[in-house]
């Protein structure tokens, strides 16, 4: 009797599981959680959004300057201290400073800051700018100023080669 | 005790039966010639998908019938069910490229991706039948479990064309086939809008099949019929899995119930 | 602790007799489902009910977790059932389950409704109890026909289009109401979207019949194969384990021939034209509709006349609301009716045969088979039935149910 009580428990745990299962991202979602962005066309100085995941995705191309003004930052200056190099180290441990790669998404309450297009409001830091609540960041994304209480996130990529980055 | 139950047990099970048989009758009328039935790899409790003949299906979907024909549930990623890996996908798909939208909304272009569903031949319905007499090519996808005989049915109407000077006066005249009409044995009124689409040596198979027009009609066969269904090998395994889990409940609910009851009887 | 009937349960576990104090679930539970007073002989087609309860519960759950995949627009519905397939984790499996699910939950619950009518459990007191399982009988029918329109193939397309253009045999307002069935000028995207609410709505509507089914059943208690009333203890054995038990064997018996549907035949049931997505501009050459509803199908078309058919057909369900009033036998079970039991049987082959011309082109012979089949369905309920109650000779009827159960015992 215990037995059968106990194949009875098995039976209705498998049962349950492909109705929780179910509810996971299927495989025409999961087929989407990488993407591929050809980073040629983006010109020093530029960024492009590319949706990934849902999400906006910023990469920036950042010029000689932008980049030693994240470099010079002291730590004790930053809210959730980070350090430039560290932001645009890839999967494969490669730096290359010049790529920006962030998810474009305040760490407040998950508005989309502003900054990446020509002509938008950079914030007081030259680098993002959160219309809902203020939230600043510099050049290298990370939080300086406002509400927001971390730096923009950098999501996993890996440059397959000189051109071609791979997100997620 | 024993007979009066022998004869209801008897009962439901006729109930049951009838039921089935009621499901036969209504899948079996249809009228039309009934498809000889072949053996696939993939029939019975425990058939799977035969990957090579699967895969040289493809490459005459492809080559032949994706110039009409569009298998749109199906996407590239899924290639590597059978057996092709991400890169070979990759590859296979470097030349292709879908309709999209760029950055300002207008329609463009872009390199096909692995997630990407198989590029359609028409953009829409209105044009593929505008190309084709007025009658657009039937998707793919499904058209396994969408026709009666499934795929002995496909393999059937590939293989099943009667060329004009070998139809007998009779079917002529019943069938009111003209010169340029295709008659084929088993599609539903016989005349038929497709050319014969297959023929010997219509593709070059890599791994060194002859590619007699049987040989392509089955393995094009094989690669829908798992377009169709590509999880049944999964179906199939869970449901050995399922039903043996079954029948040893069963078992031991029964001795169960035996010794529950065992002083009531 | 103080219960209006019997003696009250007393439970060890201190919270649940807090709550139990509060609340009497556990006392509810416990009478109901564990003491309640069951008779002691059921045979195997006793299990009906509960297997139905666990189909309909099946269904539920497949159901809902397949609703949080599905799309119900016509652009998209037949691409999502297959994403579903496709995609979704394990979703080939639950749809397996809710679309196989369908034709077993009505294979259990006509069995049930056949044990019903041969032991005459329709009859006094239990008449209302009946009637509230012809009400989940038809809610069902709605529930299934709004649920094969979902797939948004050929069939369910026209099927929709067919059933639901009954309506327009009302005289006067009969367009008028296939109009508002379908709010607009055809099936469309609006009858897909509310056929989808409703398809949403109603089970949850069957399970608050079925509650009462399980109240009223309660109150007088099941039926048994003799049909003779319940006299004393003797007769009877604590629901639980003893029914509990013989159920669960039952229900997993029942489990493993729809396991080998839904994993070695998913579509036997079904029909391939559903494959095909909708097109209002094409009609299949034959259209059926699913196996469980053939039946009424065949009587709709045995009727040469549109209005005759459909309240033919209507008529061949409302005519089991009043079965209980047009037996006039005083015996119960069929066992102890030497005559009713064999007309009994052939109403059964008079359905079979019914479903069979469903499924077939109403031409030839097909079409007076189905006539006489429809003739003999109705004559059974309404002129043999109230006829052969009063002339039949029942046999005698043993004196209990412990004593029909121990002389079978001797022989």
């Amino acid at each position: 009797m215990v037995a059968t009580g106990a194949l009875g428990a098995v039976g209705v745990a498998a049962v349950a599981w492909p109705f929780i299962n179910n509810l996971n991202p299927a495989a025409d979602t999961l087929a989407l959680s990488t993407i591929e962005v050809n980073v040629t066309p983006i010109a020093v100085g530029q960024a492009v959004t590319v949706k990934w995941r849902g999400k906006p995705v910023f990469i920036r191309h950042r010029t000689e300057a932008e980049i030693k003004e994240a470099e010079a930052v002291p730590m004790a200056q930053l809210p959730d201290p980070e350090t430039d190099n560290k932001r645009v180290t890839d999967t494969a441990k490669k730096v290359r400073p010049e790529w920006l790669i962030m998810i474009g998404v305040c760490t407040h309450l998950g508005c989309v800051p502003l900054g990446n297009k020509p002509g938008d409001q950079k914030g007081e830091y030259g680098g993002w700018f959160c219309p809902c609540h203020g939230s600043s960041y510099d050049t290298s994304g990370r939080i300086r100023k406002g509400p927001a209480p971390k730096n923009l996130v950098v999501p996993d990529y890996l440059f397959t080669s000189d051109s071609l980055v791979r997100i997620g | 005790m024993r007979k009066p139950f022998a004869r209801k047990l008897l009962v439901s099970g006729a109930i049951a039966l009838a039921a089935l048989a009621t499901g036969t009758v209504a899948i079996a009328a249809g009228g039309v010639e009934h498809p000889p039935a072949r053996k696939w790899h993939f029939q019975g409790p425990f058939g799977t998908y035969d990957r090579a003949a699967a895969q040289r299906g493809y490459q005459v979907y492809q080559e032949v019938c994706a110039a009409c024909h569009s298998l749109s549930l199906v996407a590239y990623r899924n290639l590597t069910d059978l057996g092709l890996t991400e890169n070979q996908v990759k590859s296979l798909i470097k030349d292709i490229t879908v309709p999209d939208l760029n950055d300002e909304g207008a329609p463009a272009d872009r390199p096909a991706r692995p997630a990407d569903r198989f590029k359609k031949p028409f953009a829409n319905e209105a044009a593929a039948a505008a190309a084709n007499n007025g009658k657009a090519p039937p998707d793919l996808s499904v058209i396994v479990k969408a026709r009666e005989y499934g795929p002995d049915y496909i393999y059937g109407l590939l293989t099943g064309y009667v060329p004009y000077d070998k139809l007998t006066p009779e079917q002529i005249k019943e069938f009111d086939v003209k010169k340029d009409d295709y008659f084929n044995k088993y599609f539903p009124g016989h005349k038929i809008a497709m050319a014969p689409p297959l023929a010997d040596d219509k593709v070059t198979y890599a791994d060194g099949t002859k590619a007699t027009t049987a040989q392509e009609a089955a393995d094009v066969t094989e690669f829908l019929a798992w377009a169709s269904e590509p999880h049944m090998e999964d179906r199939k395994r869970t449901g050995v899995r399922v039903i043996l889990f079954l029948l040893a409940l069963a078992g031991l609910m029964y001795a169960v119930k035996r010794v529950v009851w065992a002083d009531k009887h | 602790m103080a219960s209006s009937h019997g003696t009250p349960p007393v439970f060890n576990n201190k919270v649940i007799s807090w709550i139990d104090h509060r609340l009497p679930i556990f006392s509810y539970i416990e009478k109901e489902y564990h003491t309640f007073p069951t008779p002691r002989n059921f045979n195997y087609f006793w299990n009906f009910g509960a297997i139905a309860t666990v189909m309909l519960v099946l269904m539920i759950a497949t159901g809902i977790v397949l609703a949080t995949n599905y799309t119900p627009h016509v652009l998209m519905a037949f691409d999502a059932v297959e994403r579903i397939d496709r995609d979704v984790p394990q979703g080939w499996l639950i749809r397996d389950l809710h679309m196989n699910g369908a034709s077993f939950f009505f294979i259990a619950v006509y069995i049930h409704i056949f044990r019903g009518m041969y032991y005459g459990s329709y009859k006094a007191p239990r008449e209302l109890l009946w009637i509230l399982g012809v009400v989940i009988f038809l809610l069902m029918m709605a529930t299934a026909f709004m649920g094969y329109v979902l797939p948004w193939g050929q069939m369910s397309f026209w099927g929709a289009t067919v059933i639901t253009n009954l309506f327009s045999a009302i005289p006067v307002v009969g367009e008028s109401i296939v109009t508002w069935l379908w709010g607009g000028f055809a099936v469309d995207n609006p009858t897909l979207n509310r056929f989808f609410a409703l398809h949403y709505l109603l089970p949850f509507i069957i399970v608050a019949v079925v509650a009462l089914h399980v109240v009223a059943l309660h109150v007088h208690g099941s039926n048994n194969p003799t049909g003779i009333d319940v006299k004393g203890p003797q007769d009877t054995v604590p629901f639980h384990p003893y029914y509990t038990m013989k159920d669960g064997f039952g229900v997993i018996c029942f489990l493993i021939v729809f396991a080998g549907f839904v994993f070695f035949a998913p579509d036997y049931l079904g029909h391939p034209d559903n494959y095909i997505p909708a097109n209002p501009m094409v009609t299949p050459a034959h259209i059926v509709p699913e196996w469980y509803f053939l039946p009424f199908y065949a009587i709709l078309r045995a009727i040469p006349d549109k209005l005759g058919g459909v309240l033919a057909m209507f008529g061949a369900i409302a005519v089991l609301f009043v079965l209980p009033w047009l037996d006039t036998s005083r015996v119960r079970s069929c066992t102890f009716r030497p005559i009713y039991k064999w007309f009994m049987m052939l109403l059964v082959v008079d359905v079979i045969v019914l479903g069979i011309c469903g499924s077939k082109p109403p031409e030839g012979f097909w079409v007076p088979l189905s006539q006489l089949a429809t003739l003999y369905y109705f004559a059974h309920f309404l002129v043999l039935l109230p006829i052969l109650g009063k002339i039949e000779r029942p046999l005698p009827l043993p004196p209990s149910i412990a004593d029909s159960v121990l002389k079978k015992k001797a022989v």
